[in-house]
C-alpha cells in the first residue's frame, strides 16, 4: 500500500524488472491536480490517486438551505454528469437515500485475474508454485539450490517479490534461471495482476516450472490467489513451533509445508511434531517436508515432491 | 495490513455500484466479514477511513456483519462452531474438518442518495 495516502498498490508504484534494468519508480502524490477528466469505471479500476470528483457544491456543509421546504416537493432526476447551478432550490433531507443490493465478493477482482493466470498456466502446462513464508526462512536459498540441482531436468522461471532491492533476483540470475523482480515498495504481498504482468515480461516457456517467491510475510499474501498450481509455506526451526496457529490463514491455504533449517534443531526449542500437529489442525490436507538447505538433508524429498506434482 | 488493499477493493465495488445507480454519495456500506476470512474488522474500519477519503463513499458508515465460523467434522460428520481456525471437533475431538462458513468477504449492499 501507498504509505503516503493509504491508497492500494497502484500500477505506477510496482516495478517489475529483470536483473540489470534501471529503476524507474514513479510515485506521484499529486493531490491538487485538476479533475477535468471523466471517470470511466473501466479505466480507473485500479489506480486511486485521482480522488473522486465532486462537481456539485451542495454538500450539506457549504450549501445553505434557507429556502422553504414546500418548494421542494418536486422530484428531480438530476443527472450528475453536468454541473448544475444551485440558484434553484432543492432540498434533499436524505429523502432520496435508498438501498442497493451489491452481493459481490471483495476479492473478486483478484480472484478473477488469478483464474485467468491459472488458465494460462494450465494451457501452457506450466507448473506454478507460490512460495510464502516469514522473512528469513530460507526461501531464496531453497530456490537457488533447487535450480542448481534440477536445472537439467526442469526448466525453471522465477518471479521474485520483495518490497525493495534486486538482491534476490540477482541471486537467482546467478543460477542461470530467467527471473524478474517485482518490487512492491510499500506493498506487503503480490497479487494476481502483478503476476500477470511479470509472466508476460518473463516470457515463461511451455512445460516449465514457475516459482513465485512472495513477499516475506505470513499474513497478507494468504488472501491473494495468484493463480498458482500449489502454495508452499516455508517455516524454519529458528521460528516458533506455534507459527501455524499464530498465522493460520497461510497454513490453511497452503498445500505443502517445508520445515527448513533442520540442521539447527539441536540448538533451538522448536518441536517439529508439535509444529506439524498445529499445522494439521489448521489444514488436515497439508503435506510436510523437513529439510536443511544448508546440509542438503531432506532435499531429495522436496525434489521428489516437485517431480511428482509437476 | 492487507486490509488497506481490501478496503480499496471495497471502494471500487461501491463506487461502481453507486455510479451505476446515479448516486450523489454513499451513506452506508454493509459488509459480510467471516471470522476466518483473514480480515480483522478493526483494521478494516481504520483502512476504510483512510481509503474512502475523497471518494463518493467518504464518510459512509461501515456496517460489518461478522459471520461466525462453522465446520463439519470429517470423522463424526457433525457440525460445530469453530472458535478458532485451529479448534478441534467438540464432539469427537477430531482435527479433521472442513470449514463451511466463516470465510466470507463480501459487499452486501449500500445505501446511496
Amino acid at each position: 500500500m501507498c504509505g503516503t495516502c493509504g491508497c492500494g498498490q497502484s500500477d505506477d508504484q510496482i516495478t517489475i524488472r529483470k536483473p540489470g534494468e534501471e529503476v524507474h519508480h514513479e510515485h506521484n502524490h499529486d493531490y491538487n491536480h485538476e479533475h477535468e477528466h471523466e471517470h470511466d469505471d473501466d479505466k480507473h479500476s485500479h489506480h486511486h490517486h485521482h480522488h473522486y470528483k465532486h462537481d456539485h457544491d451542495h454538500t450539506e456543509m457549504n450549501h445553505s438551505h434557507d429556502h422553504d421546504k414546500e418548494h421542494h416537493d418536486h422530484k428531480h432526476n438530476h443527472d450528475h454528469d453536468h454541473h448544475h447551478e444551485h440558484d434553484h432550490s432543492h432540498e434533499h433531507d436524505h429523502s432520496h437515500s435508498h438501498e442497493v443490493k451489491v452481493e459481490q465478493d471483495i476479492m473478486q477482482k483478484n480472484d478473477k485475474l488469478a483464474e485467468r493466470n491459472r488458465g494460462y498456466f494450465e494451457a501452457k502446462e506450466i507448473f506454478s508454485l507460490n512460495l510464502v513464508s516469514s522473512p528469513g526462512s530460507g526461501k531464496t536459498s531453497l530456490l537457488e539450490h533447487t535450480i542448481k540441482e534440477l536445472k537439467e531436468e526442469m526448466k525453471f522461471f522465477v518471479i521474485e517479490g520483495d518490497q525493495q532491492t534486486m538482491n534476490d533476483a540477482n541471486r537467482i540470475n546467478a543460477t542461470g534461471a530467467p527471473v524478474v523482480q517485482i518490487n512492491t515498495w510499500n506493498g506487503c504481498h503480490l497479487d494476481a495482476e502483478m503476476i500477470n504482468k511479470a509472466v508476460k515480461k518473463l516470457e515463461v516457456a511451455e512445460k516449465s516450472v514457475l516459482i513465485i517467491e512472495n513477499v516475506g510475510n505470513l499474513v497478507c499474501p494468504s488472501l491473494f490467489d495468484l493463480g498458482e498450481s500449489k502454495r508452499v509455506v516455508v517455516i524454519s526451526v529458528t521460528e516458533g513451533d506455534d507459527k501455524p496457529i499464530k498465522y493460520p490463514n497461510m497454513f490453511m491455504s497452503s498445500n505443502l509445508c517445508i520445515i527448513n533449517k533442520t540442521d539447527l534443531l539441536p540448538y533451538v526449542d522448536f518441536n517439529v511434531e508439535k509444529a506439524k500437529e498445529y499445522a494439521t489442525r489448521v489444514n488436515h490436507h497439508l503435506e510436510f517436508i523437513e529439510l536443511s538447505v544448508k546440509t542438503g538433508e531432506g532435499m531429495d524429498k522436496w525434489y521428489e515432491w516437485l517431480r511428482k506434482n509437476k | 495490513m492487507h486490509e488497506l488493499s481490501v478496503a480499496q477493493n471495497i471502494i471500487e465495488i461501491v463506487t461502481d455500484f453507486a455510479k451505476k445507480n446515479h448516486a450523489k454519495r454513499v451513506m452506508e456500506v454493509v459488509l459480510d466479514i467471516g471470522a476466518v476470512s483473514g480480515v480483522i474488522p478493526d483494521n478494516l474500519e481504520f483502512a476504510w477511513e483512510v481509503s474512502a477519503k475523497n471518494t463518493i463513499a467518504e464518510n459512509a458508515l461501515i456496517k460489518i456483519n461478522y459471520i461466525e465460523a462453522k465446520a463439519v467434522c470429517l470423522d463424526c460428520k457433525k457440525e460445530f462452531n469453530l472458535d478458532d481456525i485451529y479448534s478441534i471437533c467438540e464432539y469427537c475431538l477430531s482435527t479433521r474438518y472442513d470449514i463451511i462458513q466463516g470465510k466470507e468477504l463480501k459487499v452486501k449492499s449500500i445505501i446511496i442518495e
